[in-house]
């Protein structure tokens, strides 16, 4: 019996180790985005925005033009990018302290502005690279290196609910809020990143997606746990969904009332 | 020179930079508001958009430098322009520029300080303009107009310099410079030079895909890329010293000023000189690389120096770096907002 091929690598991904750590989401999400890149034929015109932490290394793994950017200033380097070259593909790739702590200004405005560009928001609740730290995402009562009796309201605030906030913001075309731990979860993620870079190629404005995903590492649970947490606790402080898509509703007729 | 070229018009300081980098073949303007250089961004805003490029306000002058490195990244010519605390913002992206070695200009518009600081013309960020100001082993390549036509001349340099050396560039004046009307030719004497930038980020459709950083973990790579821009500013060093002379043949005594001070520092020296007194003036335009070659082989015909800034001395250390024997180093300096007159110039002069 002949054999049929079902999944290959994405052409858009390098065929190498990776150096994130076993149960890690970013092996999922990269692939997930470099599908997009292949589906849409945008290898020859993409670059990649890397921010500061564990995906700083965007460029060991995307075989696209790829660009460092200062910690939280990655929705800033793509407005320059995109404003400077239009017919370049801009895709960013951030993480929680990069969009939503440090680089929260650069973030709305950049989204305020409708940037044509894809913003790709990996939340896994911790500073990863760095060591396990509180982020901006970390859950109320979440232990963390710096909350070691947990996050408390009254101290350092409820968690930062990004995608609720961008999806207020007219200049953004698509917001959704997706999650990586099993795989339905994971096809679903592809299509949200599929509909992101829709707003792009359609000069439509920022499409954003927020990945939930697991830093095993720095949770100090296995593969296997850190994926319930993810279901269990993550999802119900950060609830999946769709929060805006600008085209759906224009076609849906809210217009034509 | 064609008679178009040679034609004049009074044009404010500010404004006459913003039109050197049109003529330079600016392409992108990221900046945000903060006086004295609020007239770079507003004529930007028209005039940029009227030649096929693009002006943007951004959101502070983090996002403005982070455009501008996004920007270069493609290889077109991007800018911005600031003063004060909006370029110690820009110091992060400053830093990046250099680490990554991507071609960009920022117009330093200085404003006093520490803090926020007045208005008031002030060269206080001597320092942090020549001695890199950021984080890391790293310069910026620092040019200071002493005129409005300068600060056309010289922003359109910065460009070619930025360019040259895949490092940023930094046009560095006073609130006297940027506000001042004077007659000016807004067109360059040469076409801007174009250079292929063969590791801008224009998509990997048929080559390799590249990639832009300045982290590098493995091995030494780290170590060779500060060699490497250390090579680079052995190179400028080398080439691209800048500094005028006036009377400095005969001279016992050499004011040595940049930007306005050195400006009125000549009428100093026209009355010092009427007093049979020999001066003359040595006025850096080149801040870093700072001109020692010159200064150095002038030390070897004064006898003295008069260092004038508006700051409490800090060029003045590079003078005492770059004087090759016994000379004294005089300083005259007015921090915060003060002018140096030329009366006081001269009594220091005599004092000496």
């Amino acid at each position: 019996m002949a054999l049929k091929q079902v999944y290959a690598p994405p052409e858009a991904l390098f065929k190498v180790r990776s150096h994130y750590c076993p149960g890690c989401g970013h092996g999922v999400a990269h692939t997930l985005v470099a599908e997009a890149i292949d589906h849409f034929g945008l290898r020859g015109r993409a670059v990649g925005v890397a921010p500061a932490g564990c995906s700083v290394l965007l460029y060991k793994y995307f075989d696209t033009d790829t660009i460092e950017s200062a910690h939280g200033r990655a929705l800033a380097v793509a407005t320059g990018l995109k404003r400077a070259n239009p017919d370049l593909f801009v895709y960013s790739y951030q993480g929680d302290g990069d969009l939503a702590s440090i680089g929260l200004c650069e973030t709305m405005h950049a989204c305020n502005r409708g940037e044509r560009v894809t913003a790709v928001f990996i939340n896994n609740a911790v500073y990863g690279m760095t060591g396990g730290q509180m982020a901006p995402t970390t859950l109320l009562g979440q232990r963390t290196t710096t909350s070691p009796a947990g996050r408390r309201r009254e101290h350092e605030g409820p968690p930062l609910k990004m995608a609720e906030i961008l999806a207020t913001l007219d200049g953004v075309d698509y917001c959704e809020r997706v999650a990586l731990f099993d795989a339905k979860h994971v096809a679903r993620a592809r299509k949200a990143i599929f509909r992101a870079f829709e707003s792009q190629i359609e000069g439509r404005g920022v499409g954003f997606v927020e990945v939930l995903s697991a830093c095993v590492t720095n949770l100090k649970m296995k593969p296997v746990d850190a994926q319930r947490w993810v279901k269990d606790e993550m999802c119900s402080a950060f609830p999946l969904g769709v929060f805006k898509d600008a085209r759906a509703s224009k076609e849906g007729g809210s217009d034509a009332v | 020179m064609t008679a178009k070229t040679q034609e004049k018009v009074l044009t404010q300081g500010n404004v006459a930079a913003a039109e050197g980098a049109i003529q330079a073949g600016l392409k992108c303007y990221f900046g945000y508001p903060i006086t004295p250089q609020n007239q770079i961004p507003e004529y930007m805003s028209w005039r940029l958009p009227e030649v096929g490029g693009t002006f943007l306000q951004a959101e502070s002058e983090l996002a403005s430098i982070n455009m501008v490195l996004g920007a270069a990244a493609t290889g077109v010519r991007a800018m911005t322009s600031s003063s004060g605390p909006g370029i110690s913002l820009m110091q992060e992206g400053i830093s990046f520029l250099a680490g990554m070695q991507l071609p960009a200009v920022i117009v330093d518009v200085m404003r006093c300080g520490p803090g926020l600081g007045g208005i008031k013309p002030t060269q206080g960020d001597y320092y942090q303009a020549t001695r890199g100001g950021g984080h890391g082993d790293y310069r910026t390549l620092v040019l200071a107009p002493g005129n409005t036509q300068e600060m056309f001349d010289l922003t359109f340099h910065a460009f070619d310099l930025a360019d040259k050396y895949r490092n940023p560039v930094i046009v560095f004046a006073d609130a006297i410079l940027g506000q001042t009307k004077e007659p000016v030719r807004l067109e360059p004497l040469h076409p801007p030079t174009q250079v292929d930038k063969p590791w801008a980020m224009t998509g990997a459709n048929d080559r390799p895909s590249r990639n832009i950083r300045s982290m590098y973990l493995e091995g030494d790579d780290q170590e060779q890329l500060n060699y490497t821009l250390r090579d680079k500013y052995e190179r400028a060093t080398r080439d691209e010293q800048r500094h005028e002379v006036r009377w400095a043949e005969d001279a016992d005594v050499v004011v040595v000023a940049f930007g306005t001070p050195a400006r009125i520092a000549l009428d100093a020296i026209r009355e010092a000189r009427a007093e049979g007194r020999r001066v003359g003036l040595f006025r850096p335009i080149s801040l870093y690389p700072f001109p020692v070659d010159a200064l150095g082989a002038l030390s070897d015909r004064c006898k003295k120096m008069l260092v004038v800034e508006m700051n409490l001395g800090q060029m003045v250390d590079d003078v005492r770096a770059a004087v090759r024997h016994d000379v004294t180093v005089a300083f005259h300096g007015r921090p915060g907002g003060g002018v140096p007159t030329p009366d006081e110039i001269l009594a220091k002069l005599k004092e000496l």
